[in-house]
């Protein structure tokens, strides 16, 4: 019988109800009285140096309050970078400032030249109009490889070239990796691409800085997945603003995927110039400007070699990667190539050497931040399509190849610095090959060619570093913050609680996912308790939503504050029971003494704390109010088995997915309805990477994809149809160290599905005696049908 | 500045409007019904679907004043007044065909047209409806469950182990 309530129970989400009839409060949906717009004056080329810029002429255009320049922002920091990494050679990377505004030289498409303050959206767009400027162009650096030649243009002047870092890791393996390819009886090689993706959550960014001058506290509304850290970067390192006069607000936020994780300038601008101003200001970025604007993701070139011993054994792995970093570092962007990728490179597999080098570029092109999965899709992908290589160039079944070289103990120290604490991946490959029927695929495959159709079987594994992670851990790794996660718990006089997390919902649905918890715990109605997020006016200081970690950090938090409530409800019902606190129990919201018929409901406990009249007050304090800060002692180790059958049609190159099959191993699932829809729209977005999505630049820096007409977002009839999709969750190992014993299922489906796709593409080519050793993504028509015709 | 007058959910409204005011900058600035969202610039994405005399509708694609007199119903509209979900509202969040909500009152607006025009969808006729609707949440695969349930076809349950 399937649970109704608490933990694993698929209780329908209440945030429903607003967001099903137009109720929502979305940033946009935020209006301050007086507030004046902002219109971004950006660039449109790619390099340059800014010769001229003339605003007198637009300034005295109707309605304009104030124009602000590079020149406004002399004095105001930089955007700052979260994460230093350390390179092979024992040198900090480069880290170029960031200006909030150009200063002198545009170094992106989009990067904001000037900022036009005034009464109307449509007066601010007329004068940016109006502004002269005039820019240098500079040749443009959109090439990795080329970025890195000797001679070639520099983005950053001050910098000696366009290379930021040159990682290795683990540096001491590195002869080790190198003697044991040498020695090996096999060695697949394989060069390949992972694509430059814009993460697209449906919700542009939007800003609205107020400011108040009775008190001087400024706020800002904004489209945040974090927003106690857009206030710590903002307040500390931009503008100068202590915390306790800076409020951040992200309300209901249309989804993250990453890039709303990163503090921007426009941010920035709005807050800085409600203050000027003494009046608000809102921005509302278009779709055009969040091609250009908002933080990209992936776009690494990477070579992998695989060896293998005469048995088939993985013997070592070396990668190297050129990462493209973008024109500036954003947020967290040296650290999703290096620790969220290199930590990555043993996957589900006991090989004993691995050496990853990262070569991390600047370019004329957007940031490239976290997106869905952040260094971990970059990592399987690599690692899974060289698998395949092998499998296929030995002649080995690929299912068997991963079966034997399946780490099968745990814990497990991986060679490149993680320890995975728990796991079982021949029971995720068992339950993914049970519900594709693997042994059906041939007649699929017969029915298939009688259409003239290829059909190709495509299987994967993968493993993720979630719950993101231990403080101290992140801190040697050069993480400029801890990672914990927060929680209040405060229980009213009646009953009801509140929880006010750290964590922040943009779609996961903590409103419903967090209280099942609760009420698992104390045994009230989940409609009992209300989860509170996304004001630092009135959450605890949290670090946010990315990675994987609500649940595993923000959850393991909550769990904290309520045993300290628990316990201390325990002493109160000792009391009024006359009990010992020892023999006190408690569930489905009554507290009784051990063997006996006495009780007392949660109500009255709660009540006994505020109107503390019969309280043992000597010794406990009244009220019921806890905070815990969790930290993690070790990442989360979700891991899966997927495969995917796809129809090529070799007349067109035209690929559709014919079947899709995941098995993830979350750990606990507390709301399996939450945590199947998690997987569908990873899924979805890693479908997306493989066969459709590319962010594309052309050799002049001009972004080419700014826009829906030019990108291709994944639509309804390109995903898989109900009777061939499953996505199970069965396989569960706890994870071992916090207290709800869960994993994180945010970024599964876009990790393990990219190289399931492309490796069921290359098997139908082979099946029609096209032998093809990798397509780069997106598998577009045109890519396929070249492969085909040996183009 | 024109005027126009129009029925909004069942309710006359008027304002004075720029020639090139959009329907949707309409409803979401003058009328403060900001159900009706705005993901792109291309009319591509379809957050900003509403019904003009029972047809869907991208209201970033229209003027207001091209509205002069309609009949026009937005997502704040679609619920019975205490509040109780309509059959397709109730099977988005049955069906968990939602999640950060910004598409959805399009989604719902979009298919209630659908399940208008055609009772009965395939599948394939659902995903085909909509090509104009972008999520990036949920990979669709709920929301055409949910869209499929509200016009009475058996689907498979969610998840309820």
């Amino acid at each position: 019988m399937p649970k109704d309530h608490g933990i694993g129970a698929s209780s329908k989400r209440r945030e429903d109800v607003r967001f099903l009839t137009g109720a929502g409060n979305y940033t946009d949906d935020i209006n301050v009285h007086g507030q004046a717009y902002v219109h971004f004056l950006r660039s449109d080329a790619a390099h340059g140096t800014i010769s001229n810029l003339d605003t007198s002429e637009a300034a005295r255009m109707p309605g304009v309050v104030r124009i602000f320049t590079g020149a406004d922002f002399e004095g105001v920091g930089g955007l700052p970078c979260g994460w230093q990494v350390t390179d092979r050679h024992g040198e900090v990377m480069k880290e170029p400032a960031h200006p909030v505004l150009a200063q002198g030289k545009v170094r992106h498409v989009g990067e904001i030249i000037a900022a036009v303050v005034a009464d109307t959206l449509e007066q601010a767009r007329d004068a940016a109009e109006a502004i002269v400027v005039d820019i240098d162009e500079l040749p443009a650096v959109v090439d990795m490889k080329a970025a890195l030649e000797e001679g070639a243009t520099r983005v950053h002047d001050d910098l000696a070239d366009n290379l930021c870092y040159d990682w290795g890791f683990v540096e001491e393996n590195k002869g080790a990796v190198e003697e044991a390819i040498a020695n090996a009886a096999h060695v697949t090689t394989l060069e390949l691409v992972n694509n430059r993706l814009v993460a697209n959550p449906m919700e542009p960014r939007v800003a609205v800085g107020d400011f108040e001058r009775g008190t001087g506290n400024s706020t800002l509304y904004t489209t945040s997945q974090n927003p106690h850290v857009i206030r710590l970067l903002m307040g500390a390192f931009v503008l100068g603003i202590p915390e306790h006069k800076l409020r951040v607000v992200a309300p209901d936020v249309g989804g993250g995927f990453g890039t709303k994780i990163f503090h921007y300038a426009e941010e920035a601008f709005c807050t800085f110039a409600a203050k000027a101003l003494n009046r608000a200001v809102k921005w509302t970025s278009t779709r055009s400007e969040a091609f250009m604007s908002d933080a990209h993701g992936r776009d690494h070139v990477t070579r992998i070699e695989l060896a293998l011993d005469a048995d088939n054994n993985f013997v070592a792995v070396r990668t190297e990667t050129l990462a493209n970093m973008g024109a500036y570092l954003s947020t967290f962007a040296p650290s999703v190539p290096t620790w969220l990728h290199g930590t990555l490179m043993a996957g589900n597999y006991k090989t004993p050497n691995i050496y990853v080098n990262v070569k991390a570029v600047f370019t004329n092109t957007v940031p490239v931040d976290a997106y869905r999965g952040a260094g971990r899709p970059e990592a399987t992908f690599q690692l899974e399509r060289v698998i395949d290589k092998a499998a296929r160039e030995l002649g080995v079944d690929p299912v068997e190849l991963r079966r034997q070289n399946f780490i099968t103990e745990f814990p497990y120290a991986t060679p490149v610095a993680v320890e995975y604490d728990t796991g079982d991946y021949h029971a995720t490959m068992d339950k993914m090959l049970e519900l594709l029927d693997r042994d059906g695929f041939a007649a699929r495959r017969k029915e298939s060619e009688a259409k003239g159709k290829l059909r190709g079987l495509g299987i994967n594994c993968f493993i993720e570093a979630c719950g993101i992670a231990p403080s101290n851990l992140v801190g040697q790794l050069g993480a400029r913050a801890g990672l914990y996660e927060s929680a209040t718990v405060r229980v009213n006089a009646t009953g009801g609680l509140v929880v006010m997390t750290g964590s922040h919902s943009h779609g996961q649905g903590h409103e419903t996912s967090f209280p099942q918890v609760i009420s698992e715990m104390i045994g009230i109605p989940e409609d009992q308790v209300e989860i509170v997020h996304g004001d630092t006016a009135n959450t605890p200081m949290g670090m946010g939503t990315y990675g994987s970690r609500s649940l595993a950090v923000g959850g393991s938090a909550m769990v904290r504050a309520a045993e300290k409530i628990i316990n201390k409800t325990k002493k109160i019902a000792a009391h009024l029971l006359e009990a010992a606190e020892a023999d006190i129990e408690l569930k489905d919201g009554t507290f009784s003494v051990a063997g006996t018929d006495k009780s007392v409901a949660w109500g009255d406990v709660c009540l006994a704390a505020y109107v503390p009249h019969n309280y043992p007050l000597e010794d406990i304090e009244p009220g019921l109010e806890e905070t815990a800060f969790y930290d993690p002692s070790n990442f989360t180790y979700p891991a899966g088995a997927y495969a995917c059958e796809v129809e090529v049609d070799p007349e067109t190159g035209h690929v559709s997915i014919e079947r899709f099959i995941s098995a993830d191993d979350f750990g606990n699932v507390v709301n399996p309805m939450i945590v199947e829809g998690q997987v569908h729209g990873g899924i979805a977005q890693g479908i997306g990477q493989a066969l459709l999505e590319n962010c594309v630049y052309d050799e002049n820096g001009q972004l080419v994809s700014a826009s829906y007409m030019d990108y291709a977002m994944p639509r309804a009839d390109d995903l898989p149809h109900m009777a061939s999709y499953t996505v199970d969750h069965s396989c569960q190992t706890p994870c071992t160290h916090n207290p709800l014993g869960v994993k994180g299922c945010g970024e599964a489906g876009a990790i393990g599905s990219p190289p399931t796709v492309i490796n069921a593409i290359l098997d139908a080519l082979h099946s029609g005696g096209h032998k093809v050793d990798h397509i780069d993504m997106p598998a577009t028509p045109a890519r396929v049908w070249a492969a085909i015709n040996g183009q | 500045m024109t005027k126009v007058t129009m029925s909004v959910n069942g309710k006359s409204v008027s304002g004075e409007v720029a020639g090139n005011t959009l329907l949707v900058d309409f409803l979401r600035q003058d009328l403060r019904l900001t159900g009706t969202h705005v993901g792109c610039d291309t009319s591509q994405c379809g957050a900003c679907v509403v019904h003009v005399n029972g047809e869907a509708v991208k209201s970033c694609t229209m003027f207001a004043a091209e509205a002069e007199g309609a009949e026009v119903a937005t997502i704040e509209g679609q619920a019975a007044a205490d509040g109780t979900l309509n059959t397709l509202q109730q099977a988005f969040q049955d069906y968990h065909g939602l999640q950060c909500g910004f598409c959805t009152p399009g989604m719902v607006m979009s298919a209630a047209a659908l399940l208008k025009e055609n009772p009965q969808p395939s599948e394939a006729e659902v995903r085909d409806y909509l090509e104009g609707n972008i999520c990036r949440c949920t990979g669709y695969h709920n929301i055409v469950r949910a869209i499929m349930a509200a016009s009475g076809q058996q689907v498979p349950a969610v998840a309820a182990e």
